[in-house]
């Protein structure tokens, strides 16, 4: 790791990520423009969180990622091992432990504790993207405070299935200023980035945008007064620890049709499974056992 | 050149910048706290913690200005051999650094601009002494109020009515930091 400087980047980078970030604090839900650099991984692979990541790294840190709720997938062992070696940090898989968690796509189940910080790797940062294609329109309907666009895509859901169909990237509202994507968690997720007591940075890489939102800042979902915002997950218990409060996995187990649902946060249900708890197709926990 | 210019900078650049500026982040984060913050030893009358926060976040990219009281030639020199920063009028200043009363009036700083209120100003104020016992902040970072002693309220609430444009502010005291993005709304104690 000598090879390295500390967490990877030199320093002019890690100060000009330093000040978005202070900015993006400063302008909750506002995307401060970065000077986004090439990273040893592809875009699509977390290269806005790696870098917002490298940039608050300090040696003192423990160190969590996840990918999609769980520790143990590609994208989540690079991530974390790019950082054993570029930064020497203590690493962990388990959410109060960590002072630091990277995540693509999910919040933790376990509650955030003051002094945490959560960095979301972010695809498309603008949520109006879809919507207006063209950055300095998006820019102007920010600046105006013109969101009326966002509320007719919802509506057209409505008219179009009977209910808001979105499922993941739910925009949400900052302080009653900025609407923000929240990065393409499930809408399970949403009330969680509401009045929180973690530090939450978000980094898009390729699209070279850093926003932010501080401890306990409000954070609403958009939605109708007669179509209300319904954090929805499926309607099972999670069939390893028989949890029924957890956002689910759903596993094809063989070529019959046979499903099950699973915690897709693996610290979440490991730690309920050593607790004692089992699910409907749950075995009893073993140290060690996959 | 002076000697003292060269010296006072990081020991361990990556290391001792990293802990400062997770110091900077937190008080920006959460207005009101009051964190350490040092690893620098910059000429007088700069304090331990602007020096350490002007390591941090100054570069060639950074144009910084300097109020009086804080324009010397030794200030001058240090930051200059330590960080590259230019230094500029305060109409063209992404940092300014000195004292609240050299600093003023906050109309001459930029504020951003609709499409990028991020294009502001952010101010290291030094002050005598930060204490928790003062003026009432509420806002974003803050779960019910926090208090913090500030050099005066009335010009601060009339940046933070500016919002979404806006100052940004980092108060520093000895090895002392605490910060007032432009979201924090203020009551006078």
């Amino acid at each position: 790791m000598n090879a390295y400087n500390f967490a990877y980047l030199d320093e002019q980078t890690k100060r000009m990520i330093r000040r978005a970030i202070l900015k993006g604090l400063a302008i909750p839900g506002y995307q401060v423009p970065f000077a986004s650099r090439e990273m040893p991984m592809p875009y699509g692979w977390g290269t806005g969180g790696v870098q917002v990541t490298a940039a608050t790294l300090t040696p003192d840190d423990t160190f969590k990622v996840i990918d999609q709720g769980a520790d143990d997938t590609t994208n989540a062992v690079s991530i974390r091992k790019f950082f054993e070696r570029t930064a020497g940090v203590a690493t962990t898989e388990d959410t109060g432990k960590a002072t630091i968690i990277q995540t693509r796509h999910r919040i933790p189940e376990t509650p955030l504790t003051e002094g945490q910080i959560l960095v979301y790797q972010v695809p498309i940062p603008e949520p109006l993207r879809f919507l207006e294609p063209s950055e300095v329109e998006t820019r102007k309907m920010h600046s105006l405070e013109e969101y009326g666009l966002m509320h007719v895509k919802l509506y057209e859901d409505i008219s179009k299935h009977g209910a808001i169909a979105t499922s993941y990237a739910y925009p949400v509202k900052v302080e009653d200023r900025y609407v923000m994507d929240p990065s393409p968690i499930p809408k399970f997720d949403n009330p969680k980035l509401s009045n929180c007591p973690a530090i939450q940075l978000f980094g898009a890489g390729r699209e070279q945008r850093i926003y932010a939102l501080p401890p306990y800042t409000r954070v609403v979902s958009l939605d109708f007064e007669d179509h209300p915002f319904d954090p929805s997950k499926a309607d099972h218990c999670c069939d390893l620890c028989g949890s029924g409060e957890s956002y689910l996995d759903e596993v094809i187990v063989d070529d019959d049709g046979g499903r099950m649902f699973v915690c897709s946060d693996t610290d979440y249900c490991r730690a309920r499974r050593a607790a004692g708890h089992m699910g409907a197709q749950g075995v009893p926990y073993e140290e060690g056992a996959a | 050149m002076r000697a003292e210019t060269l010296s006072g900078g990081f020991d361990d650049a990556p290391v001792d910048a990293a802990h400062a500026f997770r110091a900077a982040m937190s008080v920006m984060a959460c207005p009101g706290r009051i964190e350490q913050i040092a690893g620098a030893t910059p000429p007088p009358p700069l304090s331990v913690a602007a020096g350490t926060l002007i390591l941090t976040l100054c570069d060639p990219e950074t144009p910084l200005h300097l109020a009086k009281g804080h324009d010397t030639p030794e200030i001058r020199d240090w930051i200059t051999f330590h960080t590259g920063a230019p230094f500029v009028a305060r109409s063209k200043a992404m940092f300014a650094l000195g004292d609240w009363a050299a600093l003023l009036p906050l109309a001459d700083y930029p504020i951003g601009t609709p499409e990028y209120p991020d294009r502001s100003t952010t101010l290291i104020v030094e002050v005598e002494a930060l204490s928790a016992r003062g003026a009432t902040l509420r806002g974003p970072g803050i779960e019910d109020t926090a208090t913090l002693s500030l050099p005066e309220v009335a010009a601060l609430q009339a940046n933070a009515a500016q919002f979404p444009l806006g100052l940004d502010f980092f108060f520093t005291a000895g090895a002392q930091i605490a910060a007032l993005p432009r979201t924090t709304t203020l009551e006078a104690s």
